[in-house]
């Protein structure tokens, strides 16, 4: 399924530039939750996808929809706030569950006192 | 031609986002603990709302907006969900 | 602000997200959406009933545009540890004395700490004010105490009045 819409050249390279960086950042983050050790390492490299990576992909829609409408086209920008306003929500939770659980398990490098500062 | 270039340009980041869901998915199913796999599905899910970006500017059409924001939705939600059962036992108290 | 409409903002920040999903401007989508977004800051008060203080707007400008390049850079520095596979690499938690008591303020710094790759909020303690973040790339404690207080908890505190 090769198409794409018919936008003039300058427009075109934009979007295809700013496409294939977004996917390779997030590609980049993907890798890094498959290689690294251990669990606090794994949860940096998601982040690149959602921020840099979601940021170049909703422009090269931001430019492409514009160009295509010919008018100002922002309601990508929606998911990109959407986004930065929940997944480090989640990102923390998840790490809060993991150093409750750490502590039963002892499996991870908790820091020394952690127990206290866990209400 | 630019054309031409630019659906080869959208057709390569798609790849290259299907490779991430992979990797993704394989966190997921690999584990080791429950934690990590709920790592790999928020991931997951963020680079499927992605790809339905791509989808969007490849077709032109704002339908795969749609689908995105509700993807972006389902994930925190459920992300949350899961982090509040690891955490506690159980997501409602 | 009164009893009629609590919190203006939030209300016209609500009608303009509705306005951009229905990606429409038409009087009918206008007054539904006003109707929508004066029901939820009605809800919000009612979960809410603290008073939000006011912002400085300059230095919540300043954070914006830090922050906004901080996430690109350890975009860029994340991306360069990934892929060199650098074996000497240490990761870590690191301390942090916080100052800051306001809700909304630990509630933004929480956001950006974890928002920006390579750092990640884990654990807070508001009676103490001690916080325990992650770090990808620790070379230097003292040297991340020294940029989150430096950098983001005094303009937090500029913007808050604290």
């Amino acid at each position: 399924m090769i198409q794409a819409p018919d936008l003039p050249a300058w427009a075109a390279t934009i979007v295809g530039l700013l496409v294939l960086a977004g996917a390779a950042t997030t590609l980049i983050g993907s890798v890094g939750l498959l290689r690294f050790k251990s669990f606090y390492d794994r949860v940096h490299p998601p982040t690149l996808g959602g921020t840099l990576g979601m940021a170049l992909i909703v422009a090269a829609s931001i430019v492409c929809f514009s160009v295509l409408r010919s008018r100002l086209s922002v309601h990508e920008l929606l998911i990109g706030l959407f986004l930065t306003a929940t997944a480090p929500v989640a990102f923390m939770l998840l790490a809060r569950a993991a150093l409750s659980r750490t502590q039963d398990a002892d499996q991870a490098p908790a820091p020394d006192d952690a127990d206290e500062m866990v209400d | 031609m630019t054309t031409l270039l630019l659906a080869l340009a959208i057709t390569g980041a798609q790849v290259l986002l299907g490779l991430a869901m992979l990797c993704a998915a394989a966190r997921m199913f690999h584990g080791p603990r429950a934690q990590d796999r709920v790592l790999g599905l928020d991931t997951l899910y963020t680079n499927s709302m992605l790809m339905l970006l791509t989808f969007g500017i490849q077709t032109g059409r704002t339908l795969y907006f749609e689908a995105a924001a509700v993807i972006a939705l389902m994930g925190f939600v459920s992300t949350v969900a899961l982090a509040k059962f690891l955490m506690r036992g159980e997501v409602i108290e | 602000m009164t009893r009629f409409l609590p919190h203006p903002f939030l209300a016209a920040a609500l009608l303009l997200v509705w306005l951009l999903l229905t990606q429409s401007f038409s009087p009918g989508q206008v007054l539904l959406g006003s109707l929508v977004a004066w029901l939820a800051s009605l809800a919000f008060a009612a979960l809410r009933p603290d008073e939000t203080r006011k912002i400085r707007l300059r230095p919540a400008f300043r954070l914006a545009g830090l922050v906004a390049t901080d996430i690109l850079r350890s975009n860029l520095a994340v991306a360069s540890i990934v892929m060199s596979r650098r074996a000497d690499r240490v990761s870590g938690f690191v301390r942090v004395p916080i100052d800051l008591t306001h809700r909304d303020a630990l509630a933004l710094l929480a956001l950006i700490i974890t928002m920006t790759p390579g750092t990640l909020w884990v654990d807070f303690d508001r009676r103490s004010g001690r916080l325990l973040i992650h770090v990808l790339d620790l070379v230097d404690e003292s040297e991340w105490v020294r940029l989150i207080k430096g950098r983001y908890e005094r303009l937090l505190m500029e913007m808050f009045h604290q």
